[in-house]
């Protein structure tokens, strides 16, 4: 049997899947237990699990997540959010400097199983400082795992994976994906950080998404079909790890790259997918490698600019049609 | 016959002269330690930086003395102290500053990471303020785990004046938690009197009210009254009574670190802090209260051999495997990223 749900119910059916299971699995965060959350993706969870479990916290970011550290390093699982994935750099010591160091320097004195999950990317006017998507800034950092997923099961899935890894893991949950809908199978669901998921099959070119930009994609691939285009869509759904061998495995076959993301153009995770191609694939390509991404401008909150801003259905096709030229 | 048996209290101490020895052990470890550190540094042995607690050294001993074995401890980058106060052995501390094998973080975090989980010693931190929070990590874990484990935490009066620092006492209060945050006023902060920069007189005692925490001021440089102020805070915490803030007035020795030789203090103020050094003074008052001299001259000659058998087994060790730089960064062992 399977449901359709929202991407916002299946964070909370997630986080309850594992608070269930695993007593050790605390949660925290700004307006996230009486409230169940800003985006109500955490509703429930406090009438379930009690206020000792769920926790509503100060408007203090690095409280929160050294909070969640401690815990950590001393038999908790804690899953701590950040209301904003833009308030990540209010406590960018603790995501940067703490969290993902710690384990190394003591060399392996202490495990860091921690969750931090953040509403991620623009789509909803919110303008620059409250719609960045700054996955790339945590796939820069050693010592983090970055997950994004991209439709309802996945959620589930990945953030089951992500409480049970014994490693800090950065959650990014796409806010303009809060309403879409998805079939999920009843049961529990348990997936594995580093797989990437092949979407769509096609032959003439890959096209590598993550998050908001995997249904674009896939939209994309649905318009190039319609002109003797085949696309294959893979949803990479984590940047750390990192399933290279998908991504090389159909390049060598489709012999075309196209990467899609929401970061800004500069050292996007695109550039590192991009990179590894070039240098491993080199000799299978029959095209430019290209990236779609956003221009290198803050985020703009007027509907026609954000529109404008965000890589498009039409730039996708765009691009794939150029290097399949 | 081992050193450590010369220096033994006898069966006819009593235990309030074991708390005192205690003390006075702590104290003369860590101030032959550091200036060993020192002199190691001088010799071009151990790299990078260093921050002593030259000086400061009754304050780790105080609360060293007064923790329970399963308590945590949270340290800065001035750590040596704090990580030696939890019996974290000698050898594996001194071979962490030469960068050697037998370190205790097997050379990956240095003078300003130490760490001993087995001991307590949950790490120290080299960005001013980040433990903070941190310590309540541990402390929120303690609490809602039921194990009465206590954290403390040590930090220089330079914190006082960062975001962390605010937001991890309001937290702590909030939630109740078993830690207590112990102010390390050393009168600078790095090269800067910390008066020149702060709003308030006491740096961390004044900012106290502003948590709903009573305002504790403790003389750092004298070992029973900073033993005597953690005792009752530790149980306070490990009774539910929620977390505190001391601020121990102290004087560093030195200079912040090995890059500076503290010349902008003036002459009087060293003079008068160095008459104040608690390591002879607490050894003076020991001989007043009728401790015999060839006890506590037991305890210095135990601290200067192990002082120098660890030197010597960091000297002797070897540098870290190169394939080391490739583990432990995840759990599994490992530092991949990709498949």
């Amino acid at each position: 049997m399977a449901e359709l749900i929202t991407y916002r119910d299946a964070v909370a059916r997630g986080l309850a899947q594992e608070m269930r299971r695993d007593p050790s699995v605390f949660f925290i965060g700004e307006d996230v237990a009486a409230a169940g959350g800003v985006f109500k993706a955490t509703k429930g969870l406090l009438e379930e699990f009690g206020p000792d479990r769920v926790r509503d916290t100060p408007i203090s970011e690095e409280a929160i997540l050294g909070a969640a550290m401690g815990a950590a390093m001393t038999g908790l699982k804690p899953v701590a959010e950040i209301m904003f994935s833009d308030f990540l750099a209010t406590c960018w010591d603790l995501v940067a400097v703490e969290i993902p160091k710690t384990r190394y320097m003591t060399d392996g004195q202490v495990t860091m199983p921690l969750v931090i999950r953040t509403a991620n990317g623009g789509g909803l006017r919110f303008g620059a400082q409250h719609s960045q998507a700054v996955e790339n800034w945590a796939m820069a950092i050693p010592g983090l795992k970055v997950v994004a997923p991209s439709n309802p099961r996945d959620v589930i899935g990945l953030l089951a994976a992500a409480i049970r890894d014994p490693d800090p893991v950065m959650f990014f949950e796409q806010k303009s994906l809060y309403p879409s809908k998805g079939e999920v199978p009843d049961g529990e669901i348990v997936d594995e950080l580093g797989v990437a998921t092949t979407v769509r099959s096609g032959t003439d070119v890959t096209i590598v998404a993550l998050a908001s930009m995997v249904p674009r994609a896939v939209a994309a691939a649905e318009e190039l079909d319609e002109i003797g285009i085949s696309a294959e869509v893979i949803d990479l759904r984590s940047l750390v790890p990192l399933d290279t061998a998908t991504v090389i495995e159909s390049v060598k076959r489709t012999s075309r790259l196209v990467t899609v993301e929401e970061n800004p153009r500069l050292v996007g995770w695109g550039a590192e997918i991009v990179s590894i191609v070039a240098e491993e694939c080199f000799w299978h390509l029959d095209g430019p490698l290209t990236r779609v991404t956003t221009p290198h401008i803050p985020l703009p909150s007027a509907d026609a600019l954000e529109d404008e801003f965000l890589p498009s259905v039409e730039r996708i096709v765009e691009a794939a049609q150029k290097v399949v030229q | 016959m081992s050193v450590t048996e010369i220096a033994e209290p006898t069966e006819d101490t009593s235990p309030e002269e074991q708390v005192w020895l205690g003390l006075y052990r702590q104290i003369f470890r860590i101030r032959s330690f550091e200036e060993r550190a020192y002199r190691l540094f001088m010799e071009g042995l151990v790299k990078g930086t260093s921050h002593l607690s030259l000086g400061q050294e009754a304050i780790a001993a105080g609360f060293g003395e007064a923790m329970r074995e399963d308590d945590y401890t949270f340290a800065t980058y001035r750590g040596h102290a704090h990580t030696l106060a939890r019996g974290t052995p000698m050898a594996g501390v001194m071979g962490e500053l030469l960068g050697r094998a037998n370190g205790v973080c097997g050379g990956k975090g240095g003078s300003m990471h130490l760490t001993s989980v087995e001991h307590g010693a949950m790490g120290s931190y080299a960005i001013i303020g980040a433990h903070l929070p941190i310590a309540n990590g541990a402390a929120w874990s303690a609490q809602v785990r039921g194990t009465g484990q206590v954290t403390v935490c040590f930090f220089g009066d330079g914190t006082t004046n960062i975001g962390a620092f605010h937001e991890a006492l309001n937290l702590a209060k909030v939630w109740n938690l078993p830690v207590v945050f112990v102010c390390e006023n050393n009168l600078y902060m790095e090269y800067t009197p910390i008066g020149d920069v702060t709003a308030v007189e006491h740096p961390a005692a004044d900012r106290a009210s502003a948590y709903g925490l009573e305002s504790i001021i403790v003389d750092g440089n004298d070992p029973d009254a900073v033993c005597e102020v953690a005792t009752t805070a530790i149980e306070r915490a490990r009774d539910g009574g929620g977390p505190s803030l001391i601020e121990a007035k102290t004087y560093r020795h030195g200079g912040h670190s090995r890059a500076d030789p503290g010349q902008y203090r003036p002459d009087e103020e060293v003079a008068e802090w160095l008459s104040r050094d608690p390591v002879p003074t607490y050894r003076e008052r020991l001989l007043s209260r009728g401790v015999a001299e060839d006890v506590l001259t037991g305890i210095e000659v135990e601290a200067a051999a192990d002082v120098d058998a660890a030197t010597e087994a960091a000297k002797a060790a070897p540098p870290p495997a190169i394939e080391a730089a490739y583990t432990n960064l995840w759990a599994d062992g490992g530092a991949s990223w990709r498949n």
